[in-house]
């Protein structure tokens, strides 16, 4: 089937038409080099996006309080919710969704300088619940974060970030030395780091039950978020519902106040990049097959030409017994092999800009590591087969069915 | 060799049915070396064709070599023109891009002979019409007698049971076409039977015996006294 000699035979018709040859595959390589750049942009951009969203659990809700902008109830309007451990409980306590679920409350300002020795400094300190660890993806690199017995106890307990220990305490081991917080001791219990970056390992965790009583806080909480175990977008959005019933009742502001509390839903965020993504991966698509279609056409029409050009050769042929499978075996292997090729050259030639483009962009925010998958590649290589057939197949047909008699005439 | 009963063929043109060939009778034994002759529209190049299978026809029937030659499959068809009918054309066509070595191994190289054996084998034929130093040339390289002989040793090559040559030297000076005349008159003197298409009188005089076509039938037949 694959024999030499037919491979000798279509490089002899390829080489006798050398421009032609050319010019046909580079149309299908451009077609291929198109999508291939434009799915890798789409990658770059995408990778950008999901880049920002790295940080956070992506299946959580975040609350904040606010300032009521309607009168309820005879209350007026501007008036500042404060959330408490009240708020806390009750949203763990009516929600059976919830998977892991912490408030924060804020440690900030030259009232609480950290010291370790003679070194100080300020660093941003959160008071959590235990839970915490899950809504930011903090990652323990030495001792434990905090946990229920340390909120129970109020103990002085503290887990720093990577860049807190850098400083203050310069490559010594932490673990068991205390510091000060605001001239309260605390004992160091964890070192982290977090995906989120630099500046997420400057920060600093306390027990949240210890924060309220040692800095005055009383029951206040400023921030309550949680995650949510199996449960998709729709799901979410039936609880944001309810959260919002469920403070707006304990605060006694209208349910529709959208500013009496802020509130993140981080699963709304993934859902619709990824939509926009794949709405942006089947327009890439799309343009990429129309361009590579524009291709094959060209082949396919070129090859036409061609089989009729040797109408005369193709009419001795079948005299002297060649078989109408053989002839369109040589021409659907001839078209088979000029769009893989051409193809090929145009995968290469798009992957290696890419990378091109990946080295010299400086790096940025709005588009990182721009590729293409093996499986696209793969994909496009088995789709140039194909699409290479299919151009050969009219032009093959017409080979074959050349009548001798009328091919070999007298002019 | 050649044996036709009563072939009638028709073509389609425009609405009434053309009848080129009537009730047509020939027959030509093993070894023989004929010519066909009848002026244009006596159907000679229709029956040639029906000889060579390259064309079917509508009644009648036609053995070659004992085997009916009717309905065809192409496969079936492309079969017997390699293996039992060897062609040689007034424009000797030749395929321009191939050696001349390459353009007479084509045959073999339907019936799958290794490109050496082929080449080999090719390379004798080359020989006996006298132009195997010409192997490498291609055929822009070569004079039109040059070319008909080396169309003449393709339609060798495959050993068939006869030779069909539709106008061998319409193309040719007289001398040139003298010479071809005597190549097919040896291969005739090696046992394979000559059939030659011409229109040309004093071809068809080197042949043992002239067919004369008329309106689709055989009008005569003369046993020249060459």
């Amino acid at each position: 089937m694959i024999g030499i000699d037919r491979w000798q035979e279509i490089f002899g018709v390829l080489r006798r038409n050398k421009l032609r040859t050319f010019l046909t595959s580079l149309s299908v390589s451009w077609g291929i080099f198109m999508l291939v750049i434009l799915l890798g942009a789409g990658t770059g951009l995408e990778n950008a996006v999901k880049y920002k969203f790295r940080d956070d659990a992506v299946n959580s809700i975040w609350i904040w309080s606010g300032k009521t902008t309607k009168a309820y109830a005879g209350l007026p309007i501007g008036r500042n919710i404060r959330f408490t451990n009240g708020d806390y409980e009750a949203i763990k306590r009516s929600i059976p969704e919830i998977d892991h679920i912490t408030s924060r409350y804020y440690l900030r300002g030259d009232a609480y300088v950290v010291r370790y020795g003679d070194r100080t400094s300020s660093f941003d300190i959160r008071a959590t619940h235990p839970d915490h660890r899950y809504l930011e993806n903090t990652i323990i690199v030495k001792g434990r974060f905090l946990d229920d017995h340390d909120q129970a106890e109020r103990r002085k307990v503290t887990v720093i970030g990577q860049r807190v220990s850098d400083f203050l305490f310069r490559g010594d081991d932490p673990i068991g030395k205390y510091l000060t917080i605001g001239g309260i001791s605390y004992l160091v219990i964890g070192v982290f780091e977090d995906e989120g970056g630099e500046n997420e390992m400057r920060k600093m965790y306390i027990p949240i039950s210890t924060a309220q009583q040692a800095y005055g806080g009383g029951d206040t909480v400023h921030t309550i978020m949680f995650t949510l175990a199996n449960t998709n977008l729709a799901g979410s959005k039936r609880i944001e519902k309810e959260v919002r019933k469920i403070l707006a009742t304990r605060h006694k502001y209208d349910p529709t106040d959208k500013r009496a509390i802020r509130l993140r839903n981080q699963l709304e965020g993934p859902a619709e990049v990824e939509q926009i993504f794949s709405m942006i991966r089947i327009f890439i698509w799309v343009v990429g097959i129309g361009t590579i279609v524009a291709g094959i056409v060209g082949v396919s029409n070129i090859m036409l030409i061609s089989v009729k050009e040797r109408t005369r050769e193709i009419g001795l042929r079948k005299a002297v017994g060649a078989t109408p499978g053989s002839l369109i075996a040589l021409v659907m292997q001839e078209s088979v092999f000029l769009t893989s090729l051409a193809g090929y050259c145009g995968v290469v030639v798009g992957v290696i800009c890419l990378e091109i483009m990946d080295r010299i962009l400086p790096k940025n925010e709005y588009f990182m590591n721009p590729q293409v998958d093996l499986s696209v590649v793969l994909g496009a290589t088995v789709l140039l087969v194909l699409f290479g057939a299919l151009a050969g197949f009219v032009p093959a047909r017409r080979a074959a069915r050349v009548n001798p008699i009328v091919a070999l005439r007298e002019e | 060799m050649i044996r036709l009963e009563k072939v009638n063929k028709f073509y389609k043109v425009g609405a009434h049915p053309l009848h080129v060939l009537k009730d047509l009778d020939l027959e030509i034994h093993e070894g023989e070396l004929v010519s066909i002759m009848g002026s244009s529209g006596s159907g000679k190049s229709t029956l040639l064709n029906i000889l060579g299978i390259l064309d079917d026809y509508d009644r009648g029937s036609y053995h070659l070599d004992g085997v009916l030659v009717k309905s065809l499959s192409e496969r079936r068809a492309a079969y017997y023109r390699n293996r039992m009918i060897g062609f040689v054309f007034q424009s000797f066509n030749l395929l321009p891009f191939k050696s001349a070595l390459e353009n007479v191994a084509l045959p073999l190289y339907y019936q799958k002979v290794p490109r050496r054996k082929r080449n080999k084998i090719a390379s004798e034929y080359l020989a006996r019409v006298g132009l195997l130093e010409w192997s490498e040339h291609v055929p822009a390289e070569m004079s039109g007698g040059q070319k008909q002989r080396i169309a003449i040793a393709r339609a060798l090559i495959a050993q068939p049971k006869i030779i069909l040559a539709d106008e061998p030297t319409g193309a040719l000076d007289s001398e040139t076409s003298y010479s071809i005349m005597e190549i097919l008159k040896d291969v005739h003197a090696r046992g394979i039977t000559v059939v030659v298409v011409t229109h040309e009188h004093d071809i068809a005089e080197m042949t043992d015996r002239v067919i004369r076509l008329r309106d689709g039938r055989v009008e005569g037949q003369e046993r020249e006294a060459a």
